[in-house]
């Protein structure tokens, strides 16, 4: 009796271990190699729409030949790159991946990545904000750009009395301010601007770094990269940090602004300071939209550069890998993201095709601010530290840190972790 | 009902109810908010309206769940997991439990005790060597019927249910629960002639319903791998057909968050647990109550 218990439990765990890979054969694996598949990883499921696109890509490049298969897994955003760094770890890469812009240098450092072997009359019509490049080589390419720029109603403004600024003449800092007073002033708004401060991650540099380097300030300096001393904690950064914390100390800005302009969308604020993925929601909400372009501080307005672009790994199957690219990024493709994104195309032939960035498109605007001014976050793989530090301390800054203390305390952490890492091949 | 009596009664009960709004509050918000757009939840964000469902409301939050996510597929694969990790946990747990507590052999006690050292690291100090350790793994594949030995546990349902099935925790509950049972009901079973697994599975686990159900409940509620299930399948699970419903979450925070379908999806994933609460109300409170908090 007591063996036939024993058997039966053995039998019962056995059972269970067994079901696992019957179960997991119904599944895909995910791991690059020339093996006939091509397996892709977005970051971005829970976008059905931006997800069929690159299906469609699929279907026709799996129609076009037989040598390799494509499919897609798709990852959520926010936590894209932990999956990716897991599967790095764990020698599980995909073939192609989709990369934040700011990341390629980090992930072709590392060895996640290998450059591109694509035609130069494939990648040479894309905006250059969206090649993803480290050390003269090409390792990403986008189909789309976002740009930010400044939310207003004209009769706001109008009201305000204030100058409506254009890519020609935009505001300078003086008018900026005054701006600023008027509108809570004269227009009677609770807050002059959004900043969509509880954004944070990103958003933090991405938005807010331009108007540090339009001080005259930068992140890293970019003649060697390899310190951040002199230029994020110098006395141009001062002077933006100073501006910055002045806005929320003098109640022009709320500290604690939901994300998505919220503040602005419920009318709360004047205006907002916000990416062009907001604008077709702000249109339907107020008829008499403008998406101004952003503030010169002295050394030109500024705005953040580069997206999510497609990148090929290490490991991955490359002549198949490229040939995917060369589907993929056609005009028509480009074009087809921006409508179901809402996102910029990155080439012109593209915006044609779109209904909004077309020469005459509502949203044009947004392309001319992001050839003009797109300012592409330092290109080195110390960035994702740079990115982490500037937020927690620009976070500071915010919530009324004294900004030497706060530019001072980021320039050592930025630094060292510089140093920690042999200039990370600088 | 005296004046003194229903003071009395009034202090008890008035801290308990605004403890019971403050513990509710959340719950509350969340569904109401589930039926607003996200520009009425901002609208109503600071007044009481948050918690009421008024304005704008519709069940359009919970249809597009629907077409970000696929919600089903991720509730089996939660289900799934849970009940696995769950039984086997149950099975091998209290048999390692048993053979602590009432066997007696060499080393037991340094055995134990490594058990309940482990304990001590955080799940997420190791986290890391553990993805390294399932992703070189051997597996008995197959090819039709050719077994073939694989490499890897990564993205597949065992590496979400095998490593979690040990659990040092349900060990020692089990452990402790063994030890307070009388030694001479083992004893008569042994002049019967019973082995020590028929003791454990005739004598003993028939007198352990209690434990077995606690241990069940902090299962499901604590486990890393279970209903909670997040940071690992995160790192092991790279297929859309295999993650679970706390990923899911994760789906609805794009460019701009949709708010109304984050409060619609969780909503739909905390019905499941409402109603294994309120159906195992009793074993619940006394499994926390036996047992003490523990993540």
């Amino acid at each position: 009796m007591q063996r036939r218990h024993l058997i039966k439990l053995a039998a019962a765990s056995g059972g269970a271990a067994l079901a696992g890979p019957a179960l997991a054969a119904c599944t895909t694996a995910g791991s690059g190699s020339s093996d006939g598949e091509l397996v892709l990883w977005s970051h971005n499921a829970g976008s059905p729409l931006e997800i069929a696109v690159t299906e469609d890509i699929i279907k026709a490049f799996n129609g076009s030949q037989d040598a390799v298969k494509a499919a897609l897994e798709p990852f959520p955003q926010d936590v894209y790159n932990d999956s990716v760094n897991a599967a790095a770890l764990s020698g599980d890469l995909p073939d192609l991946l989709t990369v934040d812009g700011p990341n390629v240098p980090n992930w072709a450092w590392a060895g996640h990545l290998q450059p591109l072997d694509l035609p130069e009359e494939i990648t040479g019509k894309f905006l250059p904000s969206t090649l993803g490049i480290f050390q003269d080589q090409l390792y990403a390419v986008g189909h789309w750009e976002a740009a930010c720029s400044v939310f207003a109603r004209q009769s706001v403004l109008e009201t305000a009395g204030v100058r409506i600024p254009t890519i020609e003449s935009p505001w300078t800092r003086e008018e900026f301010d005054d701006a600023l007073e008027a509108v809570t002033g004269k227009a009677g708004y609770e807050y002059a601007i959004d900043f969509s401060t509880a954004d944070t991650g990103e958003w933090y540099p991405y938005a807010f770094s331009p108007f540090l380097q339009s001080f005259g300030g930068d992140l890293i300096d970019r003649s060697s990269y390899l310190k951040s001393d002199g230029v994020l904690n110098g006395p141009e950064a001062l002077a933006w940090g100073q501006w910055f914390q002045g806005l929320f100390t003098a109640k022009l800005a709320n500290p604690d602004s939901p994300g998505g302009a919220e503040d602005f969308m419920q009318g709360k604020a004047a205006m907002a300071f916000h990416g062009n993925w907001g604008a077709l929601p702000a249109i339907d909400l107020y008829d008499d939209m403008l998406f101004l372009p952003p503030p010169d501080f002295g050394n030109g307005p500024k705005i953040g550069g580069g997206s999510w672009q497609w990148a090929v790994t290490a490991t991955a199957d490359k002549a198949g890998a490229n040939s995917w690219l060369e589907t993929a990024l056609s005009d028509e493709y480009v074009a087809e993201y921006a409508n179901q994104t809402g996102l910029i195309p990155a080439t012109d032939a593209a915006a044609e095709l779109t209904e909004h960035y077309g020469t005459d498109g509502k949203l044009r605007m947004m392309v001319d601010y992001s050839k003009a001014y797109a300012t592409l976050r330092p290109e080195t793989p110390a960035y994702t530290v740079i990115a982490s530090v500037f937020g927690q301390y620009t976070g500071d800054i915010i919530h009324g840190g004294d900004v030497q203390t706060a530019l001072d305390a980021a320039v050592a952490e930025i630094d060292a972790d510089i140093d920690a890492n042999s200039g990370y091949g600088f | 009902m005296n004046a003194a009596t229903a003071a009395r009664r009034g202090w008890t009960y008035v801290p308990m109810t605004v403890l019971a709004a403050f513990f509710l509050f959340p719950i509350v918000f969340m569904v109401a908010a589930s039926l607003k757009t996200d520009h009425q939840i901002f609208a109503d964000m600071n007044s009481l309206k948050a918690f009421l469902p008024v304005g704008d409301l519709s069940l359009a939050n919970y249809a597009a769940v629907f077409d970000r996510v696929p919600f089903w597929r991720f509730l089996g694969n939660t289900l799934f997991v849970t009940f696995m990790v769950t039984a086997f946990g149950l099975i091998v747990n209290s048999m390692c439990g048993y053979a602590l507590a009432r066997m007696r052999w060499k080393g037991r006690g340094l055995v134990f005790g490594l058990i309940i050292a482990t304990l001590i690291l955080p799940f997420d100090t190791t986290i890391v060597p553990m993805v390294y350790l399932v992703a070189n793994l051997p597996w008995v594949g197959f090819d039709g019927l050719t077994p073939v030995l694989e490499f890897g546990w990564l993205n597949t349902y065992r590496v979400q249910i095998i490593p979690f099935i040990v659990n040092a925790f349900s060990i020692f509950l089990f452990a402790q629960y063994f030890t307070s049972l009388p030694k001479g009901l083992e004893e008569a079973a042994a002049i019967d002639g019973a082995g020590w697994l028929r003791t454990y599975w005739r004598i003993i686990v028939p007198l352990s319903k209690p434990v077995f159900a606690t241990v069940a409940i902090l299962t499901v509620v604590t486990s890393p791998a279970t209903w909670n299930a997040y940071l690992w399948p995160l790192m092991t699970v790279q297929s859309e057909e295999l993650r679970p419903v706390m990923v899911g979450v994760q789906y609805f925070f794009q460019l701009d968050t949709a708010w109304g379908e984050v409060m619609a999806y969780i909503t739909m994933i905390t019905v499941p647990m409402v109603i294994v609460f309120l159906v195992f109300q009793r074993a619940f409170i006394q499994s926390i109550a036996s047992a003490g908090m523990k993540d």
